[in-house]
């Protein structure tokens, strides 16, 4: 079959058509590029934006999550009645419960005297917390009033806490008004949500923030006996516990959070918008440059009409041309998709890396878009009339 | 086989506006042969061509090309007969992008039954033949007038037509060259046995024809070979 085909190749008559126009080539490549690049970042940020949402939420101990029903996400999270945490435990299922108070507070930059807002989370240090059981160990140095843990990885704008902290110096500043010391350093991630994360022991937390009650807690995590059904207990929960308060299992906890910012912001629209304007805008260049292409040619294809070419034959060069484009113009793509990632990552510290679903979804897109440009392009091909060639 | 028109006649545009182009004309061309047709501008020579080249549809009258009756074939069956008749343009025609080789092997590309490597060294010969050996992987950019002219004619005889039609395939010729391409162009045709009918303004090369025709407002008038040879 393969040596078949091989012998009976022809003229690669649409790749000469491309390469021995190089300007022509050039610019349909840097326009297909450009219109992959931007779906690439597009989507990019959008997928990030999400996965950026739940970079603390996939980190707690937790098998099952119970919030507030009058909470809506993360930056908007309402207290309930810490006794309905402990209430779970009656199930047999339930291994062990850490309640956690957050909050977003102001924290004051020592460098520059700026607040801003910090996303802080306070539990007893004995509990645990996260899955990273180096957060546990580092947590006992909380029992001691006033000292927090700070995430070294958030937004620069909060200071040089951990250099300065890396540096032997004894690092102080005031959150919420309140004198605290950082204590150690921890390894979250900021999300869209909050551009730093802080942890402190619950009765730190308490002081900072005199209002809130300490009957009452923003998130209670639940872990469940190994091998219990995670589905079933939830269940369980949302019969025996009453309707102020809300039962999810880990991952439905992540989805909640995604879910309000797919939703309830603009955010997915205007990321889908863009990866759209890129798609609409590389349909017109690639149609452009393929419909100036054919006319150029006409009398050169109603010659090929002429000496007994079949129509559906030239039809299938302008729809390979169409195809040559796409890949040669999706590689370049690709590439610098790579390496505006790895930009957008050290610049904004948000989780955005080229993944296969991504890059199959923008290779699919500059395959519609090139084919279907071929594909208008081709009418053109019926204005060919190999009798008006003598 | 051959050619053999039988009271055709062609007009363009309909109704008030069509005008009539070709009267009544009765053609006939052996396997072999080589008719010249000479005629002042606009007495439709081309047209005659062109029907005769399945390139356009038959009207009224009779062609019967290679055994196959084109009053009322369809569109993929002149399509179909067109593979075995070549056709020389009066502008080369030439595809700019490909090489002269290449131009040649698209002709040659036509032949199912061969293979890649068989079918370029078809090319090859035939450019050889045509006294372009040396100029194999020129663009047609880089070739002068004749020279394109004689890869057009490689690119014809490379599908191993069984007829030829060529419509002033030396117009853009000075008249050694042209006089030159016209000479290959009958040796070859004679070694394949391929029928040519030509169309001419050039009195110096009338004299390579079996047989000469005059057209004069769509009307064909016989035989002047004697007259001239
Ligand atoms: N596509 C067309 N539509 C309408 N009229 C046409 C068309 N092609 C040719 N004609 C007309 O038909 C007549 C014959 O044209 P044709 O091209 O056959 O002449 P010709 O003998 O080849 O002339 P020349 O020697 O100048 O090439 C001309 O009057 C021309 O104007
Ligand atoms: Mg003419």
């Amino acid at each position: 079959m393969v040596w078949r085909a091989w012998r009976g190749r022809r003229i690669p008559l649409a790749w000469l058509l491309l390469t021995r126009q190089p300007m022509r080539l050039a610019v349909a490549l840097a326009g297909i590029s450009f219109a992959g690049i931007l779906m690439f970042m597009q989507l990019g940020f959008r997928d990030g934006l999400f996965d950026a949402s739940v970079t603390i939420h996939r980190q707690f101990d937790a098998d099952l999550v119970l919030m507030s029903p009058r909470t809506i996400s993360s930056i908007g999270m309402a207290a309930f009645p810490r006794r309905r945490l402990v209430q779970a435990m009656a199930d047999p299922a339930v291994r062990g419960i850490t309640p956690v108070h957050w909050n977003l507070l102001l924290w004051r930059n020592p460098e520059t005297r700026t607040t801003r807002s910090i996303l802080t989370l306070g539990f007893e240090p004995s509990d645990p917390l996260f899955i990273d059981p180096a957060l546990t160990r580092q947590a006992q140095v909380l029992t001691q009033r006033g000292r927090v843990l700070f995430d070294e990885r958030s937004r620069p704008e909060f200071g040089p806490i951990a250099e300065r902290f890396r540096a032997g110096e004894v690092v102080e500043t005031e959150v919420a008004g309140t004198r605290v010391r950082v204590e150690g350093l921890v390894n979250l991630g900021p999300s869209f949500g909050a551009d730093g994360n802080m942890i402190t022991s619950r009765e730190t937390f308490l002081e900072l923030t005199p209002a809130s009650s300490p009957g009452s807690i923003e998130l209670g995590l639940i872990r469940l006996e190994p091998g219990a059904d995670a589905a079933a207990a939830a269940e369980r929960l949302r019969r025996l516990l009453p309707e102020d308060v809300r039962v999810f299992t880990k991952a439905g906890f992540e989805e909640f959070e995604k879910t309000y910012w797919r939703t309830s912001t603009a955010i997915g629209f205007i990321f889908t918008l863009g990866a759209a304007m890129g798609f609409i805008v590389g349909c017109v260049i690639v149609y452009q440059i393929l419909h100036s292409d054919v006319s150029d040619h006409l009398p050169e294809y109603a010659t090929l009409m002429a000496m007994g070419y079949p129509l559906p034959s030239l039809l299938r060069v302008v729809g390979r041309e169409g195809l040559l484009l796409a890949v040669l113009g999706y590689l370049p793509a690709y590439a610098a998709g790579l390496g505006l990632y790895a930009l957008v990552r050290s610049g904004t510290r948000l989780p955005v890396y080229m993944n296969l679903d991504r890059a199959l979804v923008v290779l699919v897109m500059i395959l519609v878009m090139c084919l279907a440009s071929a594909a208008l392009a081709m009418r053109r091909l019926a204005d060919a009339d190999p009798a008006e060639i003598f | 086989m051959g050619v053999l028109v039988r009271g055709l006649c062609h007009s363009y545009g309909r109704g008030a506006m069509a005008r009539q182009v070709l009267q009544d004309v009765d053609l006939h061309i052996d396997p072999g042969e080589v008719v010249l047709l000479t005629g002042p501008s606009g007495c439709g020579k081309t047209t005659l061509l062109t029907l005769v080249g399945a390139l356009r549809q038959v009207q009224q009258g009779s062609v019967r090309v290679l055994g196959q009756e084109l009053a009322g074939a369809g569109r993929g069956s002149r399509q179909r007969l067109r593979r075995r008749i070549g056709m020389i343009f009066q502008g080369h025609n030439l595809l700019r992008c490909l090489t002269a080789e290449q131009n040649v092997q698209m002709g040659a590309d036509l032949l199912p039954e061969l293979g890649y490597r068989a079918r370029r060294d078809r090319a090859r010969e035939w450019l050889r033949a045509v006294g372009l050996g040396d100029h194999l992987g020129k663009l047609p950019h880089d070739l002068s007038g004749g020279q394109k002219q004689r890869v057009a004619i490689a690119r014809a005889l490379a599908a191993e037509p069984q007829l030829l039609l060529a419509d002033e395939p030396t117009a853009a010729l000075d008249s050694r060259s042209g006089r030159d391409v016209v000479e290959l162009l009958r040796g070859l045709a004679r070694e394949q046995g391929c029928a040519v009918l030509m169309v001419t303004h050039d009195p110096r090369i009338l004299d390579v024809a079996d047989r000469l025709l005059r057209m004069e407002d769509g009307r064909l008038f016989g035989s002047l070979a004697e007259a001239v040879g």
